[in-house]
């Protein structure tokens, strides 16, 4: 049991522990902080593998900037705990074996054709260099069209969370 | 290069002093703040515990271990608990990656005056700030009340909003040095021209982006003038208005560590870093670049404290629109010039 | 060294728990986490296919889910707020109006 693979347990056990808290627990503000040690763990894993740049950009943009969204809508909309209702209880008792056995069957699968071989280490060092060159040059058309996809995504968020305007209720009240 | 247990020992040697010396740089930056806003309210500050005053900070642990820890029965504990160590935490570890002279020799060993010489160091202090939003905000909402939410809320929002420009800012100082590692950003700063002016990042043409970065951080401290959610007169405390005792002597402790390693990070990438005359025999050339940093973290924080005692808070509306529509978009066209000048330059 | 299919395995764990919280959870908000989880297990096998083939573009395609990721929250998360502000639920079974 060499370094890596301990790593890659003890950071692939947090994962999932967080993955599946985020599923158990009722109150929505402890789904979120069960995703951030998902993502926080997950940021390891890609230092695991070389790719530093990743790792930091998912810990300030993923963890630090979504997160704190979802975390902001929790507090502002005052979300409480799930009630139980009758769907629910269906979703549970179909959902939750039908998913263990499709995502087992996947995972047997995939272990028994692997042989793709290993990774080391910090296997790809994803130099922010070697990043930045390729994201300018070979992805650069993406690289646009995803800043104009973040600029509809911002005026349509402020469109659609701005509060109605008061001029038509008082035109009513006239 | 150093052994395995060699490096072991040196950085846990290094951690303990690196905290025992945030711990009481933080305490002695509070009776720096108290000392000159004093003056600049025409009084004295503490004078009375120790000769200036100077083991006032010691009298102010002591009330804060001996105070009565009261823990509302609304709030919802295990955020409550969680939300001062959360800031305490990220307080703390950003030192782990600040350099603060050049290595020094010590029993034959070449040893780096920083905990872990990371090569994206720039983007982790960017990540701990980030995630350091989440103690405000979960401490402002777990206290389940009116002005610990809306002070919360208030707080990670300007948080969030001033990040963009804090490091739309920095990549100015990138642009200029090549690399997030701090220990290039200032070896890129060596030298002087004319044997005068020193080369510092401030004196080639990011003296827009220090002022930025100036700005972003008090917004991210927390301080005045952007100062709101924590205010006196507008939210009783704020998102700390339910916490006592020890648990407030964390966020107290968290603000001002974050203020101590916002001007460590200023003084490494606008200021020189530790650059500065050398002189003397070889000890005392050991020990200037380390005074040379330390002075201008003090000067840095100074101004601190002195834009703290001058200006009034900003209204929270002319906060957010200060941030977003004056601050973000000065940042991005000192990015495409400073970007500019050196794609022509080479 | 890790075997490759180690990290796939939990890749593939995440996106199991992502669909899993999709179907059963009736909060608006942790459906939208889910959402959320899903794609971050898409990453992790993203950048474990690059270390495996030594091809840097796995790396970069990480950033692009990442900011569909923030296009697609930011913009979840206002209709979220319209929706509570007229429904005044967070609840998915009673935004039923336009069931026969």
């Amino acid at each position: 049991m060499d370094l890596h693979l301990a790593l890659f347990l003890i950071f692939g056990a947090i994962c999932v522990a967080g993955a599946v808290n985020l599923l158990v627990q009722r109150h929505p503000i402890n789904s979120a902080l069960s995703l951030i040690t998902v993502m926080a763990s997950l940021a390891v894993e890609y230092l695991l593998l070389g790719a530093e740049f990743v790792a930091a950009v998912q810990v300030i943009i993923y963890a630090g900037a979504i997160m704190v969204l979802f975390v902001f809508v929790i507090m502002l909309l005052n979300a409480g705990e799930e009630e139980r209702s009758g769907g629910s209880r269906i979703a549970l008792l179909i959902g939750v074996p039908g998913m263990i056995l499709g995502s087992t069957i996947v995972a047997w699968v995939l272990l028994e054709h692997s042989a793709t071989g290993s990774v080391s280490i910090g296997a790809l060092p994803g130099d922010p260099k070697k990043i930045g060159w390729l994201l300018f040059h070979d992805f650069l058309l993406p690289f646009e069209v995803t800043s104009v996809l973040i600029l509809i995504a911002i005026m349509g968020a402020v469109v659609l969370a701005s509060k109605p305007e008061l001029s038509s209720r008082g035109e009513k009240e006239r | 290069m150093l052994s395995f247990e060699t490096f072991l020992i040196a950085s846990v040697i290094k951690i303990v002093i690196a905290v025992f010396v945030l711990l009481t740089a933080v305490a002695y930056t509070v009776w720096l703040e108290r000392k000159v806003v004093g003056h600049i309210q025409n009084r004295w500050g503490p004078t009375r515990v120790g000769p200036f005053g100077l083991l006032q900070p010691l009298a102010d642990g002591i009330k804060f271990i001996f105070k009565e820890d009261l823990t509302p029965p609304h709030v919802y504990k295990p955020l409550y608990i969680a939300a001062p160590i959360i800031a305490v935490m990220c307080a703390l570890t950003s030192i782990s990656v600040i350099p603060i002279g050049n290595p020094v020799r010590i029993f034959g060993y070449e040893i780096p005056l920083q905990i872990t010489d990371i090569n994206i160091a720039l983007l982790i202090i960017l990540g701990i700030t980030s995630v350091g939003v989440y103690g405000v905000a979960l401490a402002g909402w777990s206290s389940n009340s009116k002005y610990s939410l809306l002070g919360g809320l208030r707080a990670s929002a300007q948080m969030v909003s001033y990040e963009i420009s804090l490091g739309l800012s920095l990549v100015g100082v990138l642009i200029l040095s090549g690399s997030f590692s701090l220990q290039e950003i200032v070896a890129a700063q060596s030298g002087s021209w004319f044997h005068v002016i020193p080369k510092w990042n401030i004196f080639q043409g990011q003296i827009i982006a220090f002022f930025i970065y100036l700005t972003a951080a008090y917004a991210e401290t927390n301080r005045i003038p952007f100062d709101l959610p924590e205010a006196e007169t507008e939210l009783v405390a704020g998102y700390h208005t339910e916490y006592s005792a020890m648990k407030f002597a964390m966020f107290f402790m968290a603000e001002y560590a974050n203020m101590i390693t916002v001007a460590c990070l200023a003084t490494l990438l606008f200021l020189g870093g530790w650059h500065g005359p050398i002189f003397g025999p070889p000890v005392l050339q050991a020990v200037l670049p380390v005074a040379w940093f330390f002075l201008k973290v003090v000067g840095f924080l100074f101004i601190y404290i002195w834009v703290r005692g001058t200006l009034p808070r900003f209204r929270y509306d002319q906060l957010m629109a200060f941030g977003w529509k004056f601050l973000l978009p000065l940042a991005i066209a000192n990015l495409v010039i400073t970007a500019l000048v050196v794609a022509l330059k080479s | 060294m890790v075997p490759l299919s180690y990290y796939l395995v939990l890749s593939g764990i995440l996106f199991a728990c992502g669909i899993l919280g999709f179907l059963i959870k009736r909060n608006i908000i942790t459906i939208f986490m889910s959402i959320e989880l899903m794609l971050n297990g898409v990453n992790l096998s993203f950048v474990a296919f690059a270390a495996h083939w030594q091809h840097l573009s796995g790396q970069i395609f990480v950033f692009f889910v990442m900011v569909v990721a923030a296009a697609e929250a930011a913009v979840g998360l206002a209709i979220i707020i319209a929706v509570y502000r007229t429904r005044e639920t967070l609840n998915v079974d009673q935004v039923n109006l336009l069931k026969l």
